[in-house]
């Protein structure tokens, strides 16, 4: 049971990562569909780094700015020279799976030596959950500390006010005073930074090796989270950790050698196809959509002159 | 040139040769005003005459091509709104730039330069708006706010920043009689107290009961300065538009006709949280007679308009009757066919599509329209449509004959909708409904954005359209156009409509009541009927 539990939050832990990350992006009307080429290009950056150097947290924070470089190219695009966030957005995606397969093949026979998790004294001795929960990686933690501070940033601070603001009208933000590009050029990279450790949680952690397409779409779960989640925090934690816990369970099932009349493939789309459907059934009051949802989401801004 | 020459009063605000020229347009040319501390100063000029251009550069959210710009005998540049904020310059947006998922202190919040405890803030909020008469909750979501609130949480955005200098763009277009008073009387407290006002309008009556001097602009040109006090209408109109104000002619309604529209007790919920719900809505209209309904916009103009249209089908057919035939879960096209045209609000989207040209946008509802060709007007093409294929001649007959008759400016049958100002395509839409002669037209602000003249002009072929027999829905928030033009006048407020009245039996002063929903309770089906 305890050891369900820890493997779904540990394959939750990357969606929590990079959908809190384009949640800030999107509040800021930054649509970027890019998610998963800014992943698979944390990881193989990630890994790369880690491999050379010795450190894990090296590796985790190249993987951050890989994903930051990635997200900057896609808002020099779209917010300087007013490009199509959704074909951007596209085009990153398949640029930065192209790009780290290029770059991880010298390493795809390599594996890095497990990561120690951390443990919390006393919390982790509480049954079930303790091992569960607080004998984790670090990012499991940073996910937590993340989730927490985004909350208290958008719905408590000035700057989150600020940020989604921005979001619903970029134009009465400017003639308040904003400046909407740099705002929302913060939010993207953020976006990106956070896109890349997730990618870097992947290869670094959660599967220490290397293989081409090992981001698996998870990039493109995250935004759909986003989405489903209508735009606040504490439903992409569920949703992310729904999925986390679906994908245990299926493996599980695999692994379990029970004979089931099921092709394995629709087991490994299961958690896809469960997030999708439990987020859908969340999000189809139209009301929480329009009142959350940034409104100038997509759309390029260009300040009068 | 008779600007007062007082030199006890300090110069607030200087402009001099102020010019902005956008490729297509010279939108500020050479313009100089000088405004005094205390002084309400109107700025007069038709749509398009350049005056919310002077603004925005004096706020700082565009910047002149040349001149200068003095603030308090300094020279100074104006980079953006925030630094005209701590100028001391505050300024009430036409289209207000308040955040509608935000709640009021939120959007207060976010316009002031230093952290402010929120607590804190809500606190001053209350004494602005009592001091000054703007009652607003400041704990509110603004989408839950009427239009006349909104404007209060703008005003009072500006006023915890004491400002010396305040521009109001267009302020009393969305208020009723009322509120306009009342925001009248705040504006006069506050230049009482020292604040300048820049008070941008095109309504004559307002600048002459409010404003100490004004400037008056057209083509982007300063055509003159007055004292309004000293002024008649029909001076300052030859100022604004270089030409005497038309007049409609309105005569008395002309032989009554059968009922062409019936709304059999409409009720429709809103599922939209910024929208509102249709409660128990009855009327008829006749052939012969326009009926006019005011309202401030947002109290189910909108979602009336959507049903009348066919763009959201109702669940019965009965609800809507057009021309005795029962639509209400209709198709527009349906209604079309039935003999109805529809002029929306939207004129971008919704009365026209953005890219394509005049003469595609002019086919799209006049495809069907049974025009005879043997009718006595030979300029009125055939059918435009034959065996199910365009005939492309007769499509450019139609809009050219749209462009001429209503002196639509553009570039001809081939120019893209978007490339027309607003009062221009709005003329051109009026046209193409107009022009297939419907026997019910639905139209919702038909003179929103227009100048002065254009209005007059749409208001007369209004009228004249009436009285060749049709019967026309005019849906307004401009009270004196309603009056100008209607046979019968009723008020929408909170998803309801009173009873109508014949326009000889009231005044702008009972529908200014009734628009903030309080008219008698009716007392029989009948006054609701025709007259």
């Amino acid at each position: 049971m305890s050891s369900i539990l820890f493997a779904t939050i540990t394959a939750g832990t990357p969606l929590i990562i990079v959908a809190l990350g384009q949640l800030i992006a999107e509040k800021s009307g930054v649509l970027n569909l890019g998610a998963e080429g800014m992943m698979a290009m944390g990881a193989v950056t990630a890994f790369a780094v880690t491999l050379h150097s010795g450190s894990p947290w090296l590796g985790v924070l190249a993987g951050m700015g890989a994903g930051a470089l990635m997200s900057l190219l896609f808002g020099f695009v779209v917010l300087t020279l007013m490009g199509n966030q959704v074909a951007t957005g596209l085009a990153l995606s398949i640029f930065g799976i192209g790009l780290s397969a290029f770059i991880g093949k010298p390493y795809e026979s390599d594996i890095l030596p497990t990561v120690e998790a951390i443990r919390i004294p006393v919390l982790a001795d509480i049954p079930i959950i303790g091992p569960a929960f607080f004998h984790q990686q670090a990012l499991v933690y940073f996910s937590w500390a993340l989730f927490f501070i985004l909350v208290w940033f958008l719905y408590r601070s000035r700057s989150g006010l600020v940020l989604r603001a921005i979001g619903e009208s970029p134009s009465s933000a400017h003639s308040i005073g904003f400046s909407v590009i740099k705002i929302r050029y913060g939010a993207t990279l953020f976006g990106g930074a956070m896109a890349g450790i997730g990618g870097a949680f992947l290869s670094v952690f959660y599967t220490p090796l290397w293989v081409e397409g090992m981001v698996s779409g998870r990039g493109w779960i995250a935004i759909a989270l986003v989405v489903f989640a209508t735009w606040r925090p504490f439903r992409v934690l569920v949703g992310a950790y729904l999925f986390g816990g679906v994908m245990v369970a299926q493996l599980f099932l695999q692994g379990s050698g029970i004979q089931i009349e099921v092709p394995s493939q629709f087991l490994s789309a299961l958690p896809y196809i469960a997030t999708i459907v439990v987020l859908v059934i969340i999000s189809r009051d139209r009301n929480t959509v329009r009142l959350n949802a940034p409104a100038s989401l997509g759309k390029p801004y260009r300040p009068e002159e | 040139m008779t600007l007062k020459k007082d030199s006890q009063t300090r110069v607030r605000l200087e402009l001099s040769a102020i010019t902005k020229t956008y490729p297509a347009v010279i939108a500020n040319d050479r313009v100089s005003l000088t405004v005094r501390q205390g002084e309400i100063h109107a700025v007069l000029g038709e749509n398009g005459a350049g005056k919310s251009t002077l603004m925005k550069m004096i706020y700082g959210v565009t910047k002149p091509d040349s001149g200068e710009i003095k603030w308090q005998g300094e020279a100074i540049q104006v980079e953006n709104p925030a630094q005209a904020r701590s100028l001391g310059i505050g300024m009430v947006f036409q289209h207000f730039s308040l955040f509608e998922t935000l709640s009021v202190v939120q959007n207060v919040a976010l316009s002031l330069p230093d952290h402010q405890n929120l607590e804190g803030l809500a606190i001053k909020i209350k004494e602005v708006s009592d001091r000054y008469g703007l009652p607003v909750d400041p704990q509110r979501l603004v989408h839950a706010l009427s239009v006349g609130e909104r404007q209060r949480v703008e005003i009072i955005r500006c006023l915890l920043q004491n400002p010396k200098l305040l521009i109001m763009d267009e302020p009393t277009s969305v208020l009723t009689p009322q509120a306009v008073h009342k925001l009248f009387d705040t504006l006069r407290q506050l230049a009482n107290e020292g604040c300048s006002i820049l008070y941008i309008s095109h309504k004559l009556d307002e600048i002459q009961s409010l404003c100490h001097v004004a400037t008056v602009l057209r083509d982007g040109k300063v055509t003159g300065s007055c004292i309004p006090s000293q002024e008649t209408p029909e001076s300052m109109a030859r100022l604004m538009i270089g030409k005497e104000l038309p007049i409609c002619q309105h005569d008395t309604p002309s032989e009554l006709g059968e009922v062409r529209l019936k709304l059999n007790s409409l009720s429709q919920n809103s599922d939209d949280p910024f929208g509102t719900s249709l409660h128990g809505i009855s009327f008829e209209i006749v052939a012969g007679e326009i009926f006019g309904i005011a309202g401030v916009s947002g109290n189910g103009q909108q979602e009336l308009l959507y049903a009348l249209s066919g763009e959201f089908p109702l669940a019965s057919d009965a609800l809507i009757e057009v021309c005795g035939q029962a639509v209400g879960s209709q198709s527009p096209d349906v209604r079309r066919q039935a003999g109805m045209g529809f002029v929306p609000e939207d004129r971008l989207g919704r009365g026209a599509v953005p890219q394509m040209s005049l003469s595609d946008n002019a086919l799209l509802t006049a495809h069907s329209s049974q025009f005879d060709a043997s009718q006595l007007d030979p300029s009125k093409p055939g059918k435009m449509l034959k065996n199910g294929m365009i005939q492309l001649s007769k499509v450019t007959q139609f809009a050219n004959n749209c462009i001429t008759k209503f002196n639509v400016k553009c570039g001809g049958a081939k120019s893209v909708a978007q490339s027309l100002s607003g009062g221009n395509l709005q003329k051109f839409i009026m046209a193409r409904e107009i022009l297939q002669a419907p026997k019910l037209l639905v139209v919702a602000q038909p003179t929103w954005g227009v100048d002065v003249g254009a209005a007059a002009f749409i208001r007369q072929q209004l009228i004249d359209l009436r009285n060749t027999g049709a019967a026309i829905l005019v849906i307004s928030e401009e009270l004196e156009e309603l009056f100008e033009i209607s046979d019968r006048i009723a008020v929408m407020a909170n998803g309801r409509l009173s009873p109508a009245k014949k326009l000889t039996d009231t005044n702008i002063d009972e529908i200014g009541v009734w628009m903030s929903g309080m008219w008698p309770k009716e007392k029989s089906a009948k006054d609701n009927h025709h007259v």
